[in-house]
């Protein structure tokens, strides 16, 4: 389905690890939530009907008994296509340039507003992977999250985390 | 016949110029509100509440209701666009359309998807206006046992039919109805799988989920391919509203089909998503292209399209005769009549003949005014895939995180975005179908309210799920539809002809 | 992470506010100098939610404030997520909240760590009713023949449908049951007031405890029958709001002999550490709200009972309530470990 990775191709992680390692975690995220739910009540309770845990502790051993079938079809499994690249060295790069610039957008969006925060994020993001010009870039740059200003506080009077250039401004 | 000469005096009412005036505003304002993920009908509905007070209550509520059409043609837009669902009830529009839009096929999509929507609003529409006070009485029926069997209905219906291997659907449904579990247990009123976390009081809005494993996953993947969009090189055909409209006519039984899913779900009040769903579902099951459903089948458009709108429309109807609101949208609606001094409930169709008529007709031409204008927009929607990418994509993350935030007002949702956004990614990857977790996700917490309800008042006995004809045949259509591969499968082995695995 | 930003957003309130304080002027001088958040901690289309949305709109009708009041549904975790977020807002004056009973229901069934003496209490603006409700189909005519079909009937053959678990329907079920006893009721939670009357119509469940507002439509076109209202004296509303009977026509359920009263606060609360002027303000704001002919029409059609008060004296009745609501939830069972 996937385009065969020829040029750019050294071996990261093949998809069988992958795949093995989402079955895992969901495996744990079954034996959690089915031992939270057993300590919450998982049977029939008296004036309650069935009790808080009852519904979640049924979807847990049903999460649990797939993913364990899961697990052991990955494990298994060793034709061409599960032995392939999960993701090249250049996809990866190329996700890790929006995911971390993104993360340290809304990391940053506590601190300095989301307004400027995104300002700053859409310029960067511009000028970084479009080479678009530097003038064009700030221009974008600042016009979104302003018609997103007049649009959520002014307009909906949604408020939106603001920092400190937006109190100097008396919001 | 009375109801004729009631709507002909509605449409005087509502047909006025100031009243058209007030529809176009209201639909170009919910359309905005559609588009942006996070601000929902109910907000704009609730901010434009105040300035309705200086004007008659029936003008005011056309221009409400026609945000809330407004919103509904909205919702269609990102996902078709930008596969970013921006209210619940699109997300099945998702599954075909966006597929449509990177094939370049944006404008026969965002076409279809608006068509539909007015062809199940207007039949509701007229179900309304001539059924009303029956089908009042026949949603009267729905206990808590019949909503169980309706969103049974409606997973069984959608969940015989992903494609990929069924134990990853039933591990990602799962992980859905887990993640929908979390929070407070309403029917013991504890806390429940918060694990002690404040942040986690809410559990997961279906939007954060849905922005995520959509919106981010989309494009996390399309950045790993290289920084452009695929539907990039869209055409702008000016004729491919007619051409479009073409194939629609020939797909009338999925539109009649959609239509009887949306009205019915509109009533019971399970609503206009899991009318979208369920339609979709049925759609795929009974085309003769079912097996391209997914990969940019038009027909997949128009199902949950047609159904959504329908169900949208006619969810106002328990709203006016029972006073109970199908949606969020619909409860602020809601409040507002209390504060123009009109109480819904069952006498608002006797006490107020004009006002309820003045919606009624408000309803028909709201649609058409809001058809008109979305149409016009089509080339103008689908230019924004023109947009490079470098600029649209940082401008998408920021929208999205800002509908993330505007959900509970919290930045923890912003990060569970995210965290979702990678989720998304790794799914899409490993074959684990997205669709079923956000099925469960929206679903989940309500079908297992049923179920318990049902059962505390029959103190245990399963018996209460086929306790009459209604709640039976529910139970039963969704047990057919859930075993239907079985049956298939049975079928083919009678028949002598061994099934061997067909190429997925 | 989140604390840290509403924080920054408190400083910036308080030194915004204080600020204004040293601008010319006296302390009753004070106004909000931004849109006000108003806070609703449930759901839309509650009877909470129907107030405070009609207090936004009395407030805009009547141009009553100079700054947008904005609504904001926190409902998540029975309303534990909106008094959360009061109470971290330190100090601002630009949060207020409406409450109901979960404001002492849900710190003691959930335990989340939260109680009304950590926010500003402004106002008391109502009493909401409670009535118990039966099909008009029903074969009960009064409070007395009701209590005795329960205690004829099976135990928990009764199906009591109610808003929220744990919350003020199910406390007064479980206040019900004490004159039943030993027959008890099985309670059904749902999630709004609307809903409930709508199962009651359709025969799904035998009895309601709903609220005048949530029923009164029902009442009206027939197919809902009062018994008693849960207050030690009649309604004060003597205009009929069927052929035949008033508000006031409702006996109390102590006159009919069973000894139960309940009534639930509508009231406006506040941030905590807030200047004694800026609650000044929205006292006042709240007493013109109360002074128009919207909200005494708003009052008369929810059959509320108009007690208000405020300052020191709401705070003796919030105290005795939260006293009250303790031994009620105490002695059924709902309170959380610990609690």
């Amino acid at each position: 389905m996937h385009e065969s990775p020829s040029d750019d191709a050294p071996l990261l992680v093949s998809r069988r690890a992958v795949d093995i390692f989402v079955a895992l975690v969901l495996l744990i995220i079954a034996l959690v939530i089915g031992t939270e739910s057993v300590s919450l009540g998982h049977g029939w309770m008296e004036g309650v009907g069935p009790a808080a845990g009852f519904f979640p502790f049924g979807i847990s051993v049903l999460l649990g008994g797939a993913s364990l079938i899961n697990l052991i079809n990955a494990v298994r499994n060793r034709d061409a296509e599960s032995q392939e690249d999960f993701v090249t060295l250049t996809g990866l790069s190329r996700i890790m340039f929006v995911l971390l610039p993104l993360a340290a957008y809304i990391a940053a969006t506590q601190f300095i507003g989301i307004y400027v925060a995104s300002a700053i994020f859409i310029a960067g993001f511009m000028i970084a992977f479009g080479h678009n010009g530097i003038l064009k870039s700030l221009l974008v740059g600042t016009a979104v999250p302003l018609v997103l200003f007049f649009m959520f506080e002014r307009w909906f009077l949604v408020p939106l985390p603001k920092g400190p250039l937006e109190a100097l401004l008396g919001y | 016949m009375e109801e004729i000469a009631s709507l002909m005096h509605g449409f005087s009412v509502a047909a006025t110029p100031f009243n058209l005036l007030l529809m176009v505003t209201g639909i170009i304002l919910g359309v905005i509100i559609g588009v942006l993920p996070g601000l929902g009908g109910a907000n704009g509905v609730a901010i434009l509440l105040p300035l309705t007070f200086t004007m008659p209550p029936t003008s005011a509520i056309i221009m409400l209701s026609c945000i809330y059409w407004g919103a509904l043609f909205g919702g269609a837009i990102t996902s078709i666009l930008f596969n970013i669902p921006g209210e619940p009830w699109s997300v099945a529009t998702t599954f075909d359309g966006h597929p449509m839009a990177r094939q370049g096929r944006a404008d026969e999509a965002l076409t279809a998807a608006f068509t539909s929507s007015f062809v199940g609003a207007l039949v509701a529409v007229i179900m309304i206006t001539f059924l009303a006070p029956l089908v009042a009485k026949f949603a009267l029926k729905f206990g808590p046992a019949e909503f169980f069997a309706v969103f049974f209905l409606t997973f069984a219906s959608f969940v015989g039919m992903s494609r990929g291997s069924p134990m990853k659907v039933v591990a990602s449904m799962s992980l859905g109805f887990i993640l929908g579990a979390i929070g407070l247990d309403q029917m013991t009123g504890t806390l429940r799988l918060t694990f002690g976390f404040t942040e986690l009081l809410n559990g997961f809005d279906f939007l954060i989920a849905v922005i995520g494993l959509f919106g981010i996953g989309e494009i996390l993947s399309s950045i790993e391919d290289g920084l452009k969009f695929q539907g990039a090189h869209a055409k702008l055909r000016l004729g491919a509203v007619f051409t479009t409209w073409g194939k629609l006519a020939k797909l009338w039984m999925t539109s009649v089909r959609s239509c009887l899913v949306g009205c019915w779900m509109g009533i019971t009040p399970g609503g206009a998503t899991p009318a979208s769903f369920m339609s979709y579902g049925l759609a795929k099951r009974f085309s003769r292209n079912g097996d391209n459903f997914g990969k940019g089948e038009i027909e997949g458009v128009v199902a949950p399209e047609t159904a959504a709108h329908a169900a949208g429309t006619s969810a106002l109807l328990p709203m006016i005769t029972l006073g109970i609101p199908g949606s969020p949208t619909a409860a602020v609606l809601l409040g507002g009549l209390m504060i123009w001094g009109l109480q819904p409930g069952p006498m608002l169709f006797v006490e107020q003949k004009e006002f309820v008529w003045g919606l009624i007709a408000s309803m028909y031409l709201g649609n058409i005014v809001g058809l008109i204008i979305v149409l016009t927009c089509v080339p103008l929607f689908a230019a924004i895939l023109r947009v490079p990418f470098s600029i649209i994509a940082p401008i998408i993350l920021v929208v999205c995180a800002i509908g993330a935030y505007t959900v509970n007002n919290a930045m923890f949702d912003v990060w569970m975005m995210l965290v979702f956004g990678i989720v998304g990614y790794l799914f899409n990857r490993l074959d684990y179908p997205l669709a079923p977790l956000v099925l469960a996700i929206v679903l989940g917490d309500k079908a297992e309210e049923g179920f318990r309800q049902a059962l505390l008042g029959s103190q245990g006995g399963l018996g209460v799920f086929f306790s009459n004809w209604l709640v039976g045949s529910i139970m039963m259509l969704g047990l057919v539809l859930l075993f239907w591969p079985v049956f298939g499968w049975l079928k083919e082995r009678l028949a002598g002809t061994p099934s061997s695995e067909r190429a997925s | 992470m989140r604390s840290f930003r509403s924080t920054t957003a408190a400083l910036a309130g308080a030194a915004i506010a204080s600020f204004t304080f040293l601008a010319p002027g006296t302390a009753q001088a004070w106004e909000p100098t931004k849109p006000v958040t108003f806070i609703i901690p449930a759901g839309t289309g509650g009877g909470a939610d129907q107030m405070a949305r009609f207090i936004q709109g009395v407030i805009a009708k009547h141009n009553l404030m100079s700054q947008p009041l904005v609504v904001l549904n926190k409902g998540g975790g029975a309303g534990a997520e909106g008094f959360l977020e009061v109470k971290k807002n330190a100090g601002d004056p630009h949060t207020i909240i409406i409450t109901l009973s979960n404001l002492f229901t849900t710190p003691l069934a959930t335990g989340v760590p939260f109680n009304w003496k950590e926010m500003t209490p402004v106002s008391m603006m109502a009493l909401d009713q409670f009535v118990l409700w039966v099909n008009s189909s029903a074969k009960e005519k009064t409070a007395g023949e009701y209590i005795a079909t329960v205690k004829a009937g099976d135990d928990k053959t009764m199906k009591m449908g109610g808003t929220g678990s744990k919350q003020e329907d199910q406390i007064i079920t479980a206040a019900l049951e004490r004159v039943t006893a030993p027959k008890k009721f099985t309670y059904i939670p749902y999630k709004g007031g609307g809903e409930v009357a709508t199962q009651l119509v359709g025969g799904h469940i035998n009895s309601t405890v709903n609220n005048p507002i949530e029923a009164v439509s029902h009442w009206k076109s027939g197919a809902l029958r009062p018994l008693c209202i849960f207050d030690g004296e009649r309604s004060t509303y003597k205009e009929k709001v069927t052929a035949d009977m008033a508000w006031s026509d409702i006996p109390t359920c102590k006159e009919a002999g069973v000894d139960v009263e309940y009534q639930m606060l509508r009231g406006i609360f506040m941030s905590p550490g807030v200047k004694p002027e800026e609650t000044a303000y929205y006292v006042d704001l709240l007493k013109k709200v109360r002074e128009t002919p919207d909200w005494k029409e708003f009052m008369e059609k929810g059959a509320f009972n108009q007690k208000s008060i405020s300052g020191d004296e709401f705070k003796t009745w919030l105290d005795k309530a939260e006293k009250l609501h303790y031994d009620l939830m105490k002695e059924a069972g709902f309170l959380a470990p610990g609690k």
